[in-house]
C-alpha cells in the first residue's frame, strides 16, 4: 500500500482493541474495590450460639445477640398461640413464611414459624423489616401494637403473635432464623 | 471570567509571574472587577456565608481528626475527650457541631433566594443543577458526620438510613439486602461501618470544595441575577465586586456570626438530641428516632407514604426534583416581585417545607400523619402543578426596563438625565 493513502480499518482496530483493553482492565481492577466493602472474613465467621431457655416462663421473652444483631426469643402463652393460628394467611400483608430454614413460597401459617411440638417457642430476628429499628415488645412494660406482638415506635409497625406484619410500612414479615432444638430446653442458632 | 480583563500588574515581578500563571489576574477579574448587579439585597451574601461555612467545617473538622477515634469502642468516649480534655476542645467541637447546622440553615435560605428570584432560569440552569449536586453531596457529609459521635441517635440514625437501601428488594428480590450489608461491612451497622464513615465523612467536603468551584465558575459565566430579574444591560446596572458587594457580604456574615457565636457558646448541645449522649446500644431503639433538624422535612415525607419502597421513592424525589426546576417553571418573568399570583404560591410552599419540618419531629402517629400526606402533596404540587400551570395563566406586573431604573426610578445613565456620579461607582468602567 501506498504511503500516501492510509488504511484507516487498520488504525480502527487499534482503537477499539486499546479501549477494549483499558475497559476490561479498568473494570478488573475496580471489583476489589467494591469487594473490599463487603463484609470481612472475621464479620462472616462469627459462629452459632447456644441459648438455654429454662428461665424463660411462659408469657415472658429474651433477647440474646447473634451476628450482631438481636434476637427475639418468646415463650408465648396458650392464648397468643390461639391467636397467631387463628389468622387467615391470605389476609396477611406478607404471606411468606420467611422462615430462613424453609422455602420462600412456604405460607405464613404460624405452624412454619415454629418448630412442631414447640408451638409456644416464637424465635424472630428482632430487626423490624421496614428500616432496621428494634421493634418493642420484649419486656413486659412494652407497647406491643394493636396485634399482641411487636410495635416498632420508629415509623409504626405492628407484629402480631406470630411476628407477622399486620399494619405499618414494614414490608415482610420479622425472620425466622435457622435454628434448632439441641435438648428440650437448648436451642442452637445458625 | 468572562470578558475582557481589566487587571494591570503593578511591579515588574507580577508582571513577570503573570505572563507565566495568570492567577492573580483571574482573581481580580472573577472577585475584584467582577460586575454585580447594584440593586442586590442581603440575600444575596449567603453565597459568601456558604463559602465561609465549608471552610470553616474543613478547618475545625481536620483539628477533630487529630483527637478523634473511629472505633466503636472508642468514639464515643473519645468526642467527650474533645470536649473536655483537649486544649480548646469545647471550642472546636461546638464550632464544628453547630457549624453544620448553620450550614445548613444559609444553604436553604441560599436556595429559597433562588426560587423566590428565579435564579434557576436560563441561563442559569447548570449553575442551579451544581448548587443540588451541592446540596445532595452536603446532606452526604451531614449524615456520615452525624454517626461518628457514636450515640444513640448517631447508630440508630446510621441504621435507618442505610435500610433505605433495603427497599430495592422490591424491585430485584435481594439486591437492596445485598447494597446494604454491602454499606454496612456485617450484618448490622457496626465497627466496620463507623471506620467507612469517619474516611468518607473527611473525603466528601473536599468534594464539595470542587463542586463549589465549578458553581462559582457558572456563577460567572452567566452573571449574578438580582431581585429585579434583569439582566445587566448597562454598566450603570452594575457595581464592581469589590468593595461593594464585599463589603455587604462581610457584613452579612457578621451578622450570621452573631447566632453562630451564641451557640457555640451559650448552647454548644442544644441542636444536637439528649438521646445522642447516650453511647449507642445495638440493642435498645430510642423510642421516637429523628433525624437533624435540617433533614425533618425529608424524613416526614418518608413517612408520610405508606410503603417502604414508595416512602424511599418519595423521599428522594423531593431533592432531585429540584434538578427540573428550569424546565417545570414556565413564566418568562424571573423574579416574583412581578409575579402576582406565583409569590403566594412560593410563600405557601415555604410554609410546606417549614410544616413538614414539624411533623418530621413528631411521632408516626394520628393526626401527624394525615397531616404529613397532605403537606407532602403540597410539597409536590408546587413543582409539579404551580410551577408549570401559574407560569402560563398569571399575567406579570409591568417590569422596570432595566435595573438602574428600578432603583432609581430613572432608565440610567446611556440616555439618562441624572448626573454621572449618582448612577456610576467612582471608580472607572
Ligand atoms: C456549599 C454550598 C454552596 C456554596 C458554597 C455556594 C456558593 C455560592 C456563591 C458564592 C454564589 C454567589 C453569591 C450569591 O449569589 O449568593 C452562589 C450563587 C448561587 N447559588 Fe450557590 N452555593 C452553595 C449551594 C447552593 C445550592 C444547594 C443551590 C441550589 C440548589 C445553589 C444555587 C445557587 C444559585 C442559583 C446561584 C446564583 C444566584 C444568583 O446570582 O441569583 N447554591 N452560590
Ligand atoms: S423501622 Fe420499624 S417501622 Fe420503620
Amino acid at each position: 500500500m501506498s504511503a500516501d493513502v492510509e488504511d484507516t480499518h487498520k488504525r480502527d482496530f487499534l482503537v477499539l482493541a486499546g479501549n477494549t483493553f483499558a475497559a476490561i482492565g479498568g473494570a478488573s481492577l475496580l471489583w476489589p474495590f467494591v469487594q473490599q466493602m463487603n463484609p470481612d472474613a472475621s464479620a462472616l465467621a462469627l459462629a452459632s450460639i447456644e441459648v438455654d431457655l429454662t428461665p424463660v416462663k411462659p408469657g415472658q421473652a429474651i433477647t440474646v445477640m447473634w451476628r450482631g444483631k438481636p434476637v427475639f426469643i418468646r415463650n408465648r402463652n396458650a392464648d397468643e398461640i390461639k391467636q397467631a393460628q387463628a389468622v387467615d394467611v391470605k389476609a396477611l400483608v406478607d404471606t411468606s413464611a420467611r422462615n430462613d430454614a424453609l422455602p420462600d413460597a412456604t405460607p405464613a401459617l404460624d405452624e412454619d414459624r415454629v418448630k412442631k411440638g414447640k408451638e409456644n417457642w416464637l424465635v424472630l430476628v428482632g430487626v423490624c423489616t421496614h428500616l432496621g429499628c428494634i421493634p418493642k415488645g420484649q419486656s413486659i412494660a412494652d407497647s406491643r401494637g394493636d396485634f399482641g406482638g411487636w410495635f416498632c415506635p420508629c415509623h409504626g409497625s405492628h407484629y402480631d403473635t406470630s411476628g407477622r406484619i399486620r399494619k405499618g410500612p414494614a414490608p415482610r414479615n420479622l425472620e425466622v432464623p435457622v435454628y434448632s432444638f439441641v435438648s428440650d430446653t437448648k436451642i442452637k442458632i445458625g | 471570567m468572562s470578558g475582557h480583563s481589566t487587571y494591570e500588574p503593578k511591579s515588574n515581578v507580577s508582571k513577570w509571574f503573570d505572563e507565566r500563571l495568570p492567577v492573580v489576574r483571574l482573581m481580580h477579574d472573577s472577585f475584584v472587577a467582577f460586575p454585580t448587579p447594584r440593586n442586590l439585597n442581603y440575600l444575596w451574601t449567603f453565597g459568601g456565608i456558604l463559602v465561609f461555612c465549608l471552610v470553616a467545617q474543613l478547618v475545625t473538622g481536620i483539628i477533630l481528626a487529630m483527637h478523634y477515634v473511629p472505633n466503636d469502642q472508642m468514639a464515643f468516649n473519645s468526642v467527650q475527650h474533645i470536649k473536655r480534655d483537649v486544649n480548646y476542645g469545647w471550642l472546636i467541637q461546638p464550632m464544628h457541631a453547630v457549624g453544620a447546622s448553620m450550614f445548613f440553615l444559609a444553604v436553604y435560605i441560599h436556595i429559597f433566594r433562588g426560587l423566590y428570584y428565579g435564579s434557576y432560569k436560563a441561563p442559569r440552569e447548570v449553575l442551579w443543577i451544581l448548587g443540588v449536586f451541592i446540596l445532595l453531596a452536603m446532606m452526604a457529609t451531614g449524615f456520615l458526620g452525624y454517626t461518628l459521635p457514636w450515640g444513640q441517635m448517631s447508630f440508630w440514625g446510621a441504621t435507618v438510613i442505610t435500610n433505605l437501601f433495603s427497599s430495592l428488594d422490591g424491585v430485584i428480590p435481594g439486591l437492596g439486602t445485598a447494597i446494604v450489608t454491602w454499606l454496612w461491612g456485617g450484618f448490622s451497622v457496626g465497627n466496620a461501618t463507623l471506620n467507612r464513615f469517619f474516611s468518607l465523612h473527611y473525603l466528601l467536603p473536599f468534594v464539595i470544595f470542587g463542586l463549589v468551584i465549578l458553581h462559582v465558575w457558572a456563577l460567572h459565566v452567566a452573571g449574578q441575577n438580582n431581585p429585579t430579574g434583569l439582566e445587566i444591560k448597562q454598566p450603570a446596572d452594575a457595581v464592581p465586586m469589590y468593595p461593594y458587594a464585599v463589603t455587604k457580604d462581610v457584613f452579612g456574615m457578621f451578622v450570621f456570626l452573631i447566632p453562630f457565636a451564641y451557640f457555640v457558646f451559650f448552647m454548644p448541645d442544644w441542636l444536637g438530641h439528649a438521646d445522642n449522649y447516650t453511647p449507642a446500644d445495638p440493642l435498645v431503639t430510642p423510642p421516637h428516632i429523628v433525624p437533624e433538624w435540617y433533614f425533618l422535612p425529608f424524613y416526614a415525607i418518608l413517612r408520610a407514604i405508606p410503603s417502604k419502597l414508595g416512602g424511599v421513592i418519595a423521599m428522594v424525589s423531593a431533592i432531585v426534583i429540584l434538578v427540573f426546576v428550569p424546565w417545570l417553571d414556565t413564566s418568562r418573568v424571573r423574579s416574583c416581585k412581578y409575579r402576582p399570583i406565583f409569590k403566594w404560591c412560593f410563600w405557601a410552599f415555604a410554609f410546606t417545607c417549614l410544616a413538614l419540618g414539624y411533623l418530621g419531629a413528631m411521632p408516626a402517629e394520628e393526626p401527624y400523619i394525615t397531616w404529613a400526606r397532605i403537606f407532602t402533596f403540597l410539597y409536590f404540587a408546587f413543582f409539579l402543578l404551580a410551577m408549570p400551570i401559574v407560569g402560563i395563566l398569571e399575567t406579570p406586573s409591568k417590569l422596570p426596563r432595566s435595573i438602574m431604573e428600578s432603583v432609581l426610578g430613572k432608565p440610567g445613565s446611556t440616555g439618562g438625565h441624572m448626573p454621572a456620579g449618582a448612577s456610576a461607582a467612582p471608580e472607572k468602567r
